[in-house]
């Protein structure tokens, strides 16, 4: 039986029907067609499907859709603001923090979450709040400078 | 405009950074259905029965199709590299087919694939099928599975054998070399298998038009011509021309995403049975069980040397682990991209290699970053490292006193190996010298001395690689048993306008294609960057293609496409001449113009291009039109190469082995982009590392596979490694157009033996030789305490 829920997303809020098996990363990507949020693994390892919660990084593979009724949340192709790029968005792009890009929209929000609480990381700072995505292309040097150079915007 | 050679950064970032990159699995088709796969749990055994009756009746299902189902039955995936045995019989290719009817052969092998109007319905009805299996025993480890007496993974392969193989000089005379050696190094390792895992999970979407009787295939590939007339000719037998393959963003590949899979075929096959779209997308453990894996080689290796360390010989016996079944390149990877490169840098007089290929029960081996390079580098240069110990000399030292004289191609002749390669250009000593520069090796020494006198374990580990990438001319790859061509082919397509569209047939899964031959065509027409277009991955808009792997793309796409800037150039240049009333020796083309010498009179590119569309005044008997399709077949490979230092200390209480440092000096030939050179080197050095220190997969004696998820398999994290320091010396190719040699797979071949080595100098003061990896804590932490 499908169950109703409210849910806003990236400021619009969507009312839907879903099934109450349904993991959130799959209401973003089948119901909403919100296709940045990826799906890399079975086991809520990877962090490609991380999106935020009530301004709180979540791996949406941990979380039904239901569970999320009445919540806001936040995704990759929420994180521009009227046109203009996020200072992570443009941090991956200056720094070369990107290859194939599959997991960097969960880079991207992980480490907005990190830098929302600490504004002034260190390297292994940066590296230990990343510890929880996966990118298996670019060696994590480049993602650590891209939180560096956005850090350093955003002060 | 200057572009060749600066750090542009990627025009291909944007859609990837703001969520609108587009995978296969983001592709939604109207009236789209999904498969699930039902796999064998078991690595070997028998089918007595498949009920598909219960789950037929389940919600959502469409269609259940398993091996023995007519279009399926009789179908299977080929293998494209053969490699004959060395009595002369023919190589073994058991078939691979496309759902297993009778028997699985590892874990994972496909049994029937559920179509339902929801993934989740598919998944529910695969959990209905019935299976009656008959479990046999399995191997799953190469030399066992060439044992008298071991489970046979297909009946007419007697001692599991695909083929046998040996290189080099004469046996007899590699032995005797060390019969009267001054000292012998031995080293028998596995080399242990990997999971590529590439973060996007492989992904297809078969579609069928009945109106233009054409077949649609998505799918996650690296190579999506080949797969296209792997599946078209090999596999289906459906005409070409009806059939176009798309691969759009990929995720990543590895390797793993060069080989035609299974899944390409069945959703292929499905789209046309049902009338509806279908896709399949991997769940990771999938992933884990059915992406072909990497490396498995049981190896046993030895290098002998005189007194003064000069060496005299190496022979090897490896052991190469096939899997159940050929997958496309499997055969080369042991053999010619394995063997060939057991010269090294260094002037070993002889040099004699064996390889047995093993069929196992488990999952198809094939390319894996590097192929074979990292296999052939860990052999020599674990044997060098430990030879220095043995011996009392200095590794860095040791190896210069190896190393082949530099030669530039040109000048001086290409190096003949005694390994069949003939290496394009070399200058070894710079690279090595750099990096022991940036590392300050004296003072490292120093500092090691000083640690150890206080009880800590401070190790230092070389690794100076070469490789053989860019594969590679078509006529050698032939010769050695490639199935297919290895030429590259482009499209420079110079729209009216003077804005242009480049067709390539390289592929793009990270590699940044887009930004790197967008300079290169930019650079050489001299327009900016933002009016050339980069398209790759669909069979429909590019003619032909042989995809991105073995560090190709630049070397033979971006050649390639050289070729036809050229003859874009020729022809404007005609035009130009007419235009501009004089005679095309007396024109020079540059800066985005061509320009009478000596005056200031010139025509720009825009306006050549416009004229050649409307050619109302045009050279008498030229053709209309400014668009060059070339194909580029190399005249050999590219011989990158590099030295990798690194530095780790041991935690005598947990045995953790903590990198400190890791340096890296490559020599890729020319660098078109700096930027995505070093990024490929720092994915590169990641993933050698990670088999040096934390990836492996775990078979158990049945066949399972025990760590088949993300939970289970040790992925390199952020808080693993330091940040790296990376240089690079330049020693042109002397063969291609633009000079360059390749950087996708450098890092992880250099990287994995540095840091073995380092650990074995760490741990020196135990008298221990040797360790396999992966090297976790718990394996140090044993060897420390007795």
């Amino acid at each position: 039986m499908k169950v109703q829920i409210s849910v806003t997303v990236n400021g619009t809020n969507y009312q839907r029907e879903v099934e109450p098996r349904m993991l959130l990363v799959h209401f973003l990507r089948e119901e909403l067609s919100l296709t940045g949020t990826h799906v890399g693994c079975d086991t809520s390892s990877c962090g490609a499907c991380t999106v935020h919660l009530d301004g709180k990084a979540l791996k949406s593979c941990t979380m039904l859709a239901v569970q999320a009724n009445g919540k806001s949340i936040t995704t990759i192709e929420g994180m521009a603001t009227n046109g203009q790029l996020h200072p992570l968005q443009e941090g991956f792009h200056q720094e070369h923090g990107l290859q194939c890009g599959f997991c960097t929209p969960g880079m991207i929000m992980t480490a907005a979450d990190l830098l929302a609480n600490n504004s002034d990381p260190s390297e292994q700072e940066i590296r230990e709040g990343l510890e929880g995505n996966f990118c298996r292309c670019t060696g994590y040097h480049n993602i650590v400078k891209s939180v560096q150079h956005a850090a350093k915007k955003m002060v | 405009m200057g572009l060749i050679g600066t750090s542009v950064k990627r025009v291909e970032d944007k859609r990837f950074t703001t969520g609108q990159g587009r995978y296969t699995d983001d592709i939604k088709l109207p009236g789209m259905t999904y498969a699930c796969f039902v796999r064998s749990p078991h690595a070997h055994a028998k089918i007595n029965n498949i009920d598909t009756s219960a789950a037929a009746d389940m919600p959502g299902v469409v269609k259940i199709f398993t091996g023995s189902d007519e279009g399926i039955a009789g179908f299977g995936v080929p293998c494209g590299w053969q490699v004959n045995f060395k009595n002369g019989d023919t190589m073994k290719e058991p078939p691979h087919p496309l759902l297993v009817a009778d028997k699985a052969r590892h874990m994972g092998d496909g049994v029937a694939m559920v179509i339902a109007e929801s993934y989740a319905e598919a998944k529910d009805a695969a959990e209905a099928v019935v299976v009656d299996w008959e479990v046999l025993p399995a191997v799953t480890d190469a030399k066992a599975g060439a044992a008298a007496g071991a489970p046979l993974v297909h009946d007419d392969a007697p001692n599991n054998l695909a083929f046998d193989w040996a290189l080099g000089n004469d046996k007899a005379e590699v032995d005797a070399a060390f019969d009267t050696a001054h000292h012998v190094t031995t080293l028998e390792y596995k080399n242990q298998r990997l999971v590529a895992n590439a973060i996007e999970p492989r992904s297809a979407i078969g579609q069928y038009d009945t109106a233009y009787d054409k077949y649609t295939l998505y799918t996650s590939s690296q190579n999506p011509h080949l797969t296209r007339l792997l599946m078209c000719a090999f596999v289906l037998g459906i005409p070409e021309h009806k059939v176009r393959v798309v691969a759009p963003d990929v995720g990543g590949g590895f390797g793993s995403k060069i080989f035609h899979y299974i899944e390409e075929a069945l959703v292929t096959v499905a789209a046309k049975a049902i009338g509806r779209p279908v896709k399949w997308t991997a769940e990771r453990r999938e992933s884990f069980l059915t992406d072909a894996h990497g490396r498995d080689h049981v190896t046993k290796a030895q290098m002998a040397f005189d007194k003064e360390g000069h060496i005299l010989a190496l022979r090897a016996k490896t052991y190469a682990n096939m899997g159940a079944y050929l997958s496309t390149f499997a055969p080369a990877v042991p053999t010619y991209l394995h063997g060939t490169l057991l010269q090294g840098l260094y002037k070993t007089p002889l040099i004699h290699i064996d390889v047995d290929a093993v069929f196992t029960h488990t999952t198809p081996v094939d390319a894996y970053r590097g192929a074979g390079r990292p296999e052939a580098t860990y052999l020599i240069e674990r044997l060098l490292d430990t030879a220095a110990l043995e011996m009392g000399m200095d590794p860095a030292e040791l190896r210069f006193q190896n190393f082949i004289d530099p030669f530039d191609g040109v000048e001086e002749a290409g190096y003949q190996t005694q390994v069949a390669l003939q290496y394009d250009s070399g200058n070894y000593h710079p690279v090595l010298e750099k990096a022991l520069k940036m590392v300050g090796y004296d003072d490292f020494r120093a500092e090691q001395k000083a640690a150890r006198e206080n009880g800590k374990l401070l190790g230092i580990g070389f690794s100076t690689y070469i490789e053989a990438c860019g594969i590679a001319p078509s006529a050698v790859v032939g010769a050695l048993g490639a199935r297919a061509g290895l030429f590259e082919s482009a499209q420079v397509r110079v729209q009216p306008t003077g804005k242009v569209s480049v067709y390539t047939g390289s592929h793009s899964h990270g590699q940044g294609h887009e930004t790197t031959f967008a300079q290169v065509v930019a650079d050489k027409f001299g327009i900016p960057l933002e009016d050339v277009d980069i398209i790759h991955g669909d069979s429909d808009s590019v003619a032909f293609g042989m995809g991105t792997y073995g560090s190709r793309s630049l070397a033979v796409g971006g050649s390639a496409i050289v070729k036809s800037i050229e003859k874009v150039i020729e022809k404007g240049t005609k035009i130009a001449a007419h235009k501009l009333e004089c005679a095309e020796a007396d024109l020079e083309f540059a800066e985005g113009k061509w320009t009478v010498k000596g005056s200031d009179k010139s025509i720009a590119f825009g306006d050549v291009s416009l004229t050649a569309y409307v050619p109302h005044d045009y050279p008498e008997g030229l053709e209309p039109g400014l668009d060059f399709s070339s194909f580029y077949d190399p005249a050999n490979f590219t011989y990158p190469f590099g030295a990798h230092i690194a530095i780790v200390e041991i935690d005598k209480e947990t045995g953790k082995v903590d990198l400190k440092r890791f340096i890296a000096v490559d020599d890729v030939g020319n660098v078109i982009n700096p930027m995505i050179v070093d990024g490929q080197i720092h994915g590169g050095v990641v993933q050698g590392i990670g088999q040096a220190l934390h990836e492996g997969a775990v078979y158990d004696a049945s066949g399972q596979l025990l760590n088949g998820t993300y939970m289970d398999y040790t992925m390199p994290r952020a808080d693993d490694f330091p940040s790296f320091e990376t240089d690079r010396t330049v020693t042109p190719c002397p063969h291609n157009p633009l000079g360059v040699k390749g950087a996708g797979e450098a890092g992880c071949i250099g990287s994995t033996p540095a840091v073995v080595n380092a650990v074995m100098d760490a741990l020196s003061p135990y008298g221990i030789h040797d360790i396999q990896m992966p090297v976790t804590s718990e394996k140090v932490w044993n060897i420390i305490n007795g």
